[in-house]
């Protein structure tokens, strides 16, 4: 049997806990204030700044160019790490961890350091082809591919490991071809993994802003590139508004999650 | 910094490493069926490079090549040579730069392993109601982008948001306090990304401890603190030091919090790198910077696996 946290343990989580919540809570007051630069509202509210979300074209632009960047990253950096995954796990090949790790190398470079990679790339592109090149929606694509492709990988080589190697040697023994092996055999078995995998890629792009803050200028404004500007430059009570969409959004899909998923016994 | 969110959150342990060798044995075997016939030795090593060589391909060409050119950048913006190198290592702006890295990235490694232990010990300990509170605490940060937080850090500390304006409210200051733009609130706002990431690796050691050697101390008469103290806390050792070093590594990149909330009075090495190439242009410097970090963070990840083998395959056995 467990021995519970004391109170003592408690109190102390719950201090943790609410430094981790006080910042997603004080935009909400910030957020309903009147005025037009950062301050508490003073005894009234107003809504001015959830409309501004609807009235500026900019902020719809951006929240569809995030949309757009994102679905189309995150579908080629799946497809990317699934045909990688899938041959690293069939076939086997020698220096297996070395490629995996060859793989990882956007996730444990300092982002800094991929932004300014991916901007020398970028601007390098540029000179052949202005359409894929710096500051082009196609071109922040690549570099969101890039960062994502990582994290993607990682989660369909965990599902991977979870498959129990024997049913595909038998689809092999019977004279499945690899690709019926893949089709019929092991992505039935791992395609919850791949839909998490996509999810979490998109997720990443969407709020993607080191890299994009880097290979982007005027034209490709991404949602959190819009938001980098409101908070950066000038100190803009939108971004309250905005945020507080963003965090309503979030916790209600954990929350729901939570709701639907069962417990695991403790 | 997103990316590497998952870097905490799954343990790179179970991708390659265990099972392949029994996995390989059953393999070699199962080619000696007479059914494989599709996938002889041969036909299968290319299928397995037609699976394997996009992505490999792909990241060869649009990340270590143009990694190869920034390399260069360094050795030869604005002139050929090693100049930029040297100004790291005399330079007394760029010294600072890195002293100031060096010192914010131990204070928020202490203080966020040390705030991730806490909570990671209701979440795994805790009844089913703690448990679930607190990995929503944990989640919801964890999911929100960082732009976002740094931005409710604004809201909650700066000269109209929230803390000051209870405070002279209440009439216990008079003028605001500068709370903002300054290292303690980029210590504040990085502890408050870098808790969750801590916190994976410190819940999956705590998962890893056996309850019988808990109950043996109790039985044995120890107090809640002794067990803590001499029992529990030794056992996920190994996790502290996997938890602390991913963020350490973690930090040493940071760029969106520090230049939101330092306000570019507490720069920070990443910080310099986007200066030097978009504000008061030196690319040669700012080349030289990221190999910097890369070939720290490199020491340190080789320092991770070799150290904190252990607490990364999530055992404190």
């Amino acid at each position: 049997m467990i021995q519970r946290p004391s109170p003592i343990a408690l109190a102390l989580a719950a201090l943790v806990a609410a430094f981790l919540l006080a910042p997603l809570l004080a935009v909400i007051p910030i957020s309903l204030t009147p005025a037009r630069f950062l301050t508490m509202p003073n005894g009234e509210l107003s809504l001015i700044h959830y409309r501004e979300l609807i009235d500026n074209p900019d902020w719809a632009r951006s929240i569809l160019l995030s949309l757009r960047i994102g679905l189309v990253s995150s579908v080629i950096a799946t497809a990317l790490a699934l045909a990688f995954a899938l041959g690293v796990w069939m076939f086997q090949p020698p220096f297996a961890a070395l490629l995996v790790g060859f793989v990882m190398l956007p996730m444990i470079v300092p982002p800094v350091v991929s932004a300014m990679i991916l901007y020398f790339f970028l601007t390098s592109l540029s000179q052949v082809s202005e359409a894929v090149g710096y500051d082009t929606w196609l071109g922040v694509t690549l570099a969101h591919v890039v960062m994502i492709v990582p994290c993607a990988t990682l989660l369909i080589l965990v599902a991977l490991a979870q498959v129990d190697r024997r049913i595909d040697l038998a689809a092999r023994g019977l004279g499945a071809s690899p690709l019926q092996r893949v089709v019929t055999i092991i992505l039935p078995n791992i395609r919850f993994g791949v839909l998490t995998a996509a999810l979490m890629a998109f997720i990443l792009s969407w709020e993607e802003i080191g890299v994009t803050l880097f290979v982007t200028s005027v034209n490709a404004i991404t949602l959190p590139r819009l938001i980098w500007m409101g908070v950066h430059d000038n100190i803009d009570p939108a971004i309250a508004a905005i945020s507080v969409v963003l965090i309503v959004i979030t916790t209600l899909a954990l929350v729901g999650r939570m709701l639907v998923q069962r417990d695991e016994p403790a | 910094m997103t990316t590497q969110r998952l870097a905490a959150a799954t343990t790179p342990s179970s991708l390659t490493g265990e099972g392949s060798s029994q996995a390989a044995g059953l393999a070699s075997d199962g080619r000696a069926e007479p059914g494989g016939r599709m996938t002889g030795r041969g036909a299968s090593k290319w299928v397995g490079l037609c699976f394997i060589a996009p992505l490999i391909a792909f990241l060869a060409l649009v990340y270590v090549i143009p990694l190869a050119g920034v390399a260069e950048w360094s050795v030869t913006l604005p002139k050929p040579g090693v100049g930029q190198y040297e100004r790291l290592a005399s330079d007394p702006l760029v010294l600072s730069v890195f002293l100031r890295t060096f010192r914010i990235c131990a204070i928020v490694t202490a203080t966020s392993v040390a705030a991730a232990y806490a909570i990671a010990y209701v979440w795994v300990r805790g009844t089913r109601m703690q448990r679930r509170l607190t990995e929503l605490c944990i989640l919801i940060p964890f999911l929100i982008s960082i732009l976002t937080r740094a931005f409710g850090w604004l809201a909650l500390l700066s000269n109209r948001g929230l803390v000051n304006s209870w405070l002279q409210a209440s009439g216990l200051i008079d003028s605001p306090l500068q709370l903002t733009y300054n290292e303690f609130s980029v210590i504040l706002g990085m502890t408050h990304v870098l808790i969750p990431f801590a916190a994976f690796p410190l819940a999956s050691a705590m998962r890893a401890v056996d309850e019988r050697v808990l109950l043996a101390a109790r039985g044995l008469g120890a107090s809640r603190l002794r067990i803590f103290w001499s029992v529990f806390l030794p056992m996920t050792a190994s996790g502290v030091i996997g938890a602390a070093l991913i963020v350490f590594v973690f930090t040493l990149g940071f760029f969106v919090t520090p230049a939101i909330l330092g306000g570019g009075r507490s720069i920070m090495a990443a910080e310099l790198v986007y200066l030097r190439m978009f504000q008061s242009p030196d690319w040669g410097l700012g080349a030289a910077v990221s190999v910097t970090l890369v070939v720290i963070v490199g020491l340190l990840m080789a320092a991770l696996f070799r150290l904190a083998r252990p607490a990364l395959l999530g055992g404190a056995r």
